[in-house]
């Protein structure tokens, strides 16, 4: 993770005593090994059956704290949305939560789509990476139609461009902003207010949070 | 076109026809010169500043006569970088930040992100139960006030003055115990990773068991302003209709989506904080329209009520009890006293880390300004606030501070079934429609 300024001027890792040797564990890269437990084994069954494919599409499988995430490639995801929604019975798509992780070499900007099964009772996780050079990831708007505004938030804070959504525009800040604010390297503040002639500087340029 | 310029309601011509703008009351000139337009459509821009809408929220309208054809929302207007600011400070406040999204349940907002750390340090089922209890406690007082104000402005919007001024009335004493219990009335920041804040002060469960006795019996008189009155249900039966496919596409959940019949609750479903251990019931309509949500808001009260009589009767039992985890290394000093001027420090804390032992003043200085460290990974954890599901999907990196917070905000996802509800329906229904999805503005822009 790269620097960035916190409190009390901390650089890095906000160890504010020097003393506390922070060092980051990185999380786990590889796909969980068989039996996942819980009704994790049979949701993956049911989805090989359903879909050929599967082998393709899914690049890992992570049981990871009692929850599964399948990592599907983004040229599958629409597909493997509809077997999910059809088959599987995942009828409730819980929006899209973007992540940017700028050390993951080619695989910086994350979707995360929580999917919730009413019929079984069942909640799994859909993740898609894709690269800062080509953030493109396909719409899921005709799959749930409520992804609509959740995928223009996506954009609009990571720049995360979902293909094919009917209107992808910024929906929670101004629409000639510049820039995708919870991207990491967007720094927090650093925008100064300007109201009625008199201008207050950005919170960075105030005192000791630079 | 108009032969003078109106002062309340000018017109300049733009590439999409006559735009009118219409800054006062002078409706006359404004209808003549509607009159005399070629086409019926007319785009009127509702909010973002409209007592009607529910917070600052803009909805564009395009009417035919008084038929609503095409609705849109704009949002953003309360937008305040929660999730971003959240990355800079340490996991324990972030709690301070999250109680302020959806301001009218912040202990939800807190509960759902405090959930997602304890699930990533792995001590979900380390916290005591006295904690959990209080936090069920909370969380239902909390869903009582969220509804009155719901239910309150919800008929103010239209047009019913009295049911709002009692909601307020009850929700003022739902918060004078927020205010006893935490030293705040609202943004309490009293759920915290590991348990809460600090534990009940003395003689709060006896006002507790007096609240709700009161709560019960005025409920009654609030019901009785509304429920089967002619006029309410001619504003509200059929209105705003929304059927169970079309909320299941649009993600839509709480009690819009039990407005269609099914009886979907987190707390029932996919217990959390020990609700399987709670008698109570799920209320469902099936009418799939605003009376149907409004009932339904109504009947939770009760059931409300209800856990809140069975949590003070569990912690009557667990007096004494811990209320945070036992792991030092987690649990924030909060050994703090309520004063007559609201929570302070606690001489006696003060005194033990400045007197007396200088690791623990140590140890104090590290977890308050450095903070614990989360194991690096990502959950999801969903709750049932007032509005539906509030899920929280937590991201570490093995840091002091959170990667990635990001809230599945009821209110955002259930103010896109807007349009499926409006379009079509006459102008005055949106206001009805708009107040049944409830949506609070601090949760939908956060």
């Amino acid at each position: 993770m790269s620097s960035e300024n916190g409190m009390f001027g901390a650089q890095g890792t906000g160890d504010t005593s020097g003393y506390g040797g922070l060092v980051r564990t990185a999380a786990s890269t590889g796909s969980s090994e068989r039996p996942y437990g819980s009704y994790f084994d049979s949701v993956t069954d049911d989805l090989e059956r359903a879909y050929p494919d599967f082998a393709d599409a899914i690049e890992r499988v992570v049981v990871d704290r009692g929850e599964l995430t399948l990592h599907v490639k983004a040229s599958r995801l629409v597909e493997v949305s509809m077997i999910l929604r059809d088959k599987l019975k995942f009828e409730m798509c819980l929006g899209v939560s973007g992540v940017n992780y700028p050390d993951d070499k080619d695989r910086e900007l994350h979707a995360v789509y929580p999917l919730l099964s009413m019929t079984h009772n069942q909640r799994i996780r859909l993740e898609v990476s894709v690269p800062d050079s080509h953030p493109h990831i396909p719409s899921l708007v005709e799959v749930w139609a409520g992804n609509n505004w959740n995928e223009r938030e996506t954009f609009d804070m990571f720049g995360i461009i979902f293909d094919g959504h009917p209107g992808l525009t910024r929906i929670l800040m101004p629409d000639d902003w510049q820039g995708h604010p919870q991207r990491k390297d967007y720094a927090l503040g650093g925008i100064s207010v300007e109201y009625k002639g008199a201008t207050t500087p950005a919170p960075d340029e105030r005192r000791s949070y630079r | 076109m108009s032969t003078y310029t109106d002062p309340y309601a000018a017109s300049r011509e733009t590439t999409e026809g006559t735009v009118f703008s219409v800054t006062g009351g002078d409706w006359d000139s404004l209808v003549t010169e509607i009159g005399q337009a070629k086409e019926e459509r007319v785009v009127v821009n509702m909010g973002p500043q409209h007592p009607s809408t529910h917070g600052v929220l803009r909805l564009v309208l395009e009417l035919e006569g008084e038929t609503v054809t095409e609705v849109r929302c704009g949002i953003g207007y309360l937008h305040t970088g929660i999730e971003k600011n959240i990355e800079y400070r340490n996991w324990t406040q972030g709690v301070t930040f999250v109680t302020r999204m959806d301001y009218l349940s912040p202990l939800f907002n807190e509960a759902a992100y405090c959930l997602g750390v304890e699930k990533l340090l792995g001590i979900t089922n380390d916290v005591p139960e006295r904690a959990s209890v209080i936090r069920v406690l909370m969380m239902e007082l909390n869903r009582i006030s969220s509804h009155m104000v719901a239910l309150g402005t919800g008929a103010l919007e239209l047009g019913a003055l009295s049911p709002m001024i009692f909601c307020f009335r009850e929700r003022e004493k739902v918060l004078d115990i927020f205010e006893l219990i935490s030293g705040l009335r609202m943004n309490m920041a009293y759920i915290r990773p590991g348990g809460v804040q600090q534990d009940l002060p003395a003689g709060a469960l006896a006002k507790i068991r007096a609240t709700v006795k009161d709560l019960r019996h005025s409920f009654k008189d609030n019901e009785n302003l509304l429920v089967g009155n002619s006029i309410w249900m001619k504003r509200t039966e059929g209105i705003g209709y929304l059927d169970l496919a079309g909320a299941t596409t649009l993600g839509v959940t709480g009690p819009v989506l039990r407005s269609t019949g099914l009886p979907w609750d987190l707390r029932k479903m996919q217990p959390y904080c020990g609700y399987e251990n709670y008698n109570f019931d799920v209320v469902t309509a099936d009418t799939c329209d605003v009376y149907g949500r409004f009932l339904i808001r109504v009947n939770e009260l009760e059931q409300s009520l209800r856990i809140i009589e069975q949590a003070v009767d569990k912690l009557e039992k667990l007096e004494g009890a811990p209320v945070m985890v036992a792991d030092k290394k987690i649990a924030w000093p909060a050994q703090l006293a309520l004063g007559g001027d609201g929570l302070g420090n606690s001489l006696d804390h003060i005194r033990d880390i400045m007197g007396t032992s200088m690791e623990s003043l140590i140890h104090h200085f590290k977890l308050v300004t450095e903070g614990f460290r989360v194991p690096a990974g990502q959950v999801y954890t969903a709750i049932e606030s007032p509005r539906g599901e509030l899920g929280a999907h937590v991201v570490s990196d093995g840091g002091t501070r959170p990667f990635r917070v990001h809230f599945r905000e009821p209110s955002f996802n259930n103010l896109q079934s807007t349009s499926a509800m409006c379009e079509g329906s006459m102008v005055a229904d949106i206001i009805g429609a708009v107040a049944s999805i409830d949506p609070v503005m601090g949760g939908v822009d956060r």
